[in-house]
């Protein structure tokens, strides 16, 4: 069964979404690629996970990954950030991406981590580099970097090399150690 | 900027009522058992683990904003350095994310080889997890048994690369030199005469040592419909009996059927699975696979067929060959267009994954390009940091002492972790 | 070698001489010998050069050659400090915290790009060299360093000792901060080059 058998399903079960797929990308050549991608507004998330999860049609046992992403500076970008859910199912073998956009100030999305346990520690990767808040999530901290970080490193206008957090420590020499 | 103190009492614990007959046990990050940089935070009762609140990012150092400052050939030398045991898995999962979203096709000479190197680097890893499984109970014999075959792995991709480990073979629509003459002989000899008896005598200490599988057996287990709900891939989902193997699930290289396009048979292998969910069930996967990579690679080495290992240059996707370099102004043109601050690769806007099957799982790089030389955003699906969720659930109630057990059978890679 | 005291050819003391000649030979050259020669490492791995330092380790290159092979993961029993692999905001002030816990006499080897420059992570997180914050005596280049580069490393640790001796990290204040280097010829420039 193909990603588009699961996408018609979705759009049957969600007429009012106006769910339509979309391939990841066009190459040059006009050909558009075999990864489809879906918008779905973030309030419905949920409904739309569980039905992926459950129905005989979709069966996504599995969420392969979740990552943030800020199309700050990205050509035709309406808005600033998304979370990229990347469905796997294990009975049809296929993939889909599910695509939550958001926007600044206090973007939320709600957890998926009651779907997929999978989705916990994701989660926490994307509030720690993007500050995008996971309302439903068990244990919502920083998880790389220190918990009195105040930055979002991967956003867009955080700068590669920092603002100096990693030259402010105390310095141990000889004589004081 | 006034000095800042990351105060590490102050740190993660997770503020559970704490009882009076328990107490918190802190684990790492510096601890012989975790190999590298890890850091748990334990509740026990006794001897009797009740919970476990892993604390990361002890090696967090920013891959993925590097990746969108460095551009597609650059950004493998930092690859290398992802999941350090098996470098140059990454460099392949890289570059197919790359081609992917380029849409090249690269040659089935260049196909033969990575599917090589991508086996090579399987056995390196499992050999150093297996042989580590010895070493964090207590039997260092083991380890230097393992190494021992690792070295002539060390040697193989010395030979083919120039550096030991840190390899960056792999290009954009290629590979950076051809193999040299003679190595496939050598890569053959390691695969009759070296990793077998090598393989033996690892298996022969340990699992006939009734201390060793007594302290591996029926700990931490993790159910199949766990592992999937974890997302769980590589060795540790088919130790808990789910059957997926990228390589046989969505082929790439040449594990897929026609894969030089004249119809050539994808390689025979078998994907191993055991249904204990437990640390030997991994264990025993990791050197079954390790035989299955070792016939692959035999396979391999008497079908690499003739031809160019890059794609043609002139659909200016791949670095030119230094010969033409050397001897052509169209080269060093060519050259200079590639890898010039300004200039670079143009991909066009889009988006891309490429998954492949590595040591550890599905190691993938989602790409999102605006048609710089640089990727936009190249999200990494680290297979460490998805296995690493489940270690709570998998080790609350049993013993402090199987602590190194079971955090070595997810092998974790602290890089890849934490990237 | 020279002695602060009098030699048996200058007569009457021989007894006492010969005493005290023995004591300053195990003080200046016995225990200093002894000492590079049994250097415990600390393995402080954090990342790539970890393997490295695993290999150094094992069968194949057996550091033990060189009487450091008793790696101690406690920092109390150790007195030298391996840092393999690059060091990051969150870690640093736990290599600083096991650099204090750390007996005196001490030595630090920052082994690898990483550890004594950042190398290739120059970003938000990585520490740009972790000299900025603890003392460092050697550096071992290499991304990662070949185990035979970290051996020389060592053998560098063993000539501080033999020259140095045994002093605290307070008496021996900037250290002599050797880099590693391969051996090679001094490059010949040609005529009008300023030597």
């Amino acid at each position: 069964m193909a990603t588009a058998d699961a996408v018609q399903a979705l759009q049957e079960r969600f007429p009012d979404l106006g769910i339509e797929p979309r391939p990841l990308m066009r190459y040059l050549n006009g050909k558009p690629s075999d990864q489809l991608w879906v918008r779905v507004p973030a309030d419905r998330l949920l409904e739309v996970l569980t039905f992926l999860r459950d129905d005989e049609r979709t069966k996504f046992e599995a969420l392969a990954d979740l990552g943030g992403i800020d199309y700050l500076n990205y050509p035709d970008a309406e808005d600033r950030f998304a979370v990229i859910y990347n469905l796997l199912s294990h009975t049809h073998g296929h993939r889909l991406w599910v695509k939550v956009f958001v926007n600044d100030p206090d973007p939320e999305i709600p957890s998926a981590t009651s779907v997929w346990k999978g989705a916990e520690w994701p989660e926490r990767e994307v509030f720690d580099m993007f500050g995008i808040r996971f309302p439903g999530h068990p244990d919502l901290r920083r998880i790389l970097m220190p918990q009195n970080f105040v930055d979002y490193p991967l956003r867009k206008d955080y700068p590669l090399h920092g603002k100096g957090e990693r030259e402010a420590f105390e310095v141990l020499t000889r004589d004081s150690a | 900027m006034s000095p800042v103190s990351y105060d590490l009492n102050r740190a993660d614990v997770r503020p559970d009522e704490i009882q009076e007959d328990r107490w918190t046990l802190n684990f790492g990050p510096q601890h012989p058992a975790t190999h590298t940089t890890l850091r748990l935070v334990l509740e026990v009762e006794g001897e009797r683990i009740v919970g476990c609140t892993p604390d990361i990012g002890f090696l967090h150092s920013g891959f993925e904003k590097l990746a969108e400052h460095l551009d597609y050939n650059q950004y493998v030398v930092v690859t290398d350095r992802m999941n350090y045991v098996s470098p140059i898995a990454n460099n392949i999962a890289w570059h197919a994310a790359c081609e992917k979203l380029l849409g090249i096709e690269i040659t089935p000479r260049c196909k033969a080889i990575r599917t090589i190197c991508a086996e090579l680097a399987r056995i390196q890893d499992h050999l150093v997890c297996a042989a580590c499984t010895g070493l964090d109970l207590g039997g260092l014999t083991a380890f230097l048994y393992g190494f021992n075959a690792r070295e002539t792995i060390y040697d193989l991709f010395e030979a083919l690369t120039g550096a030991r480990f840190t390899v960056s073979y792999t290009r954009v629509g290629g590979l950076a030199q051809d193999i040299p003459p003679g190595w496939v002989e050598k890569a053959r000899d390691f695969v009759r005469n070296v990793l077998p008896p090598a393989l033996k005598d690892v298996e022969a200490l340990l699992l006939r040592n009734r201390i060793f599988i007594e302290r591996v057996k029926g700990v931490g287990v993790i159910s199949h419909d766990d592992a999937i709900n974890w997302s769980l891939t590589g060795p540790i989902a088919r130790g808990s009996g789910v059957r997926r193997d990228l390589r046989k699930d969505e082929p790439y290289l040449c594990y897929e059927d026609d894969w030089d396009r004249q119809g050539a048979d994808a390689v025979e292998f078998k994907v191993p699975v055991a249904y204990g969910g437990d640390v030997l069930s991994r264990f025993l996967v990791r050197l079954e696979e390790c035989r299955q990579s070792a016939s692959i690679i035999e396979q391999m080495l008497e079908r690499i067929p003739a031809g160019p290992i890059n794609v043609l240059a002139d659909e200016k996707t791949t670095l030119p060959s230094k010969r033409e370099i050397y001897f052509s102004i169209e080269g060093v043109i060519h050259h200079f267009q590639k890898i010039m601050t300004n200039r670079g690769l143009e991909p066009p806007v889009g988006e891309a994954y490429a998954a492949n099957e590595t040591a550890n799982g599905e190691l993938g790089f989602f790409l999102a390009s605006d048609g710089g030389r640089a990727a936009y955003r190249a999200r990494c699906r680290p297979p460490s940091f998805i296995n690493y969720q489940v270690f709570p659930a998998a080790i609350v109630g049993h013993q402090i002492s199987d602590v190194p057990a079971v955090l070595n059978s997810l092998n974790i890679i602290a890089a890849e972790l934490d990237r | 070698m020279e002695l602060n005291r009098s030699t048996n050819e200058t007569g009457g003391e021989f007894a006492a001489t010969r005493l005290d000649y023995v004591v300053d030979m195990v003080k200046k050259h016995g225990i200093n010998w002894a000492r590079r020669n049994s250097l415990w490492p600390m393995p402080f791995a954090t990342a790539c050069c970890g393997i490295e330092l695993m290999a150094t380790g094992a069968s194949r290159y057996d550091v033990a050659r060189f009487g450091s092979e008793a790696m101690r993961f406690t920092p109390r029993q150790c007195d030298l400090l391996i840092c393999a692999g690059r060091v990051v905001m969150k870690m640093l002030p736990v290599l600083q915290k096991i650099y204090i816990q750390m007996t005196e006499p001490k030595w630090v080897i920052s082994m690898g790009a990483c550890a004594s420059t950042g190398g290739v992570f120059d970003t938000y997180a990585v520490v740009q060299g972790i000299d900025q914050f603890v003392p460092v005596d050697v550096y071992v280049p290499g991304c990662p360093p070949r185990p035979e580069t970290l051996i020389e490393g060592i053998m560098a640790v063993q000539r501080i000792v033999a020259e140095d001796g045994v002093k605290t990290s307070k008496e021996r204040g900037r250290g002599l901060g050797l880099v590693v280097q391969p051996p090679r010829q001094p490059v010949q420039l040609g005529t009008g080059f300023e030597q």
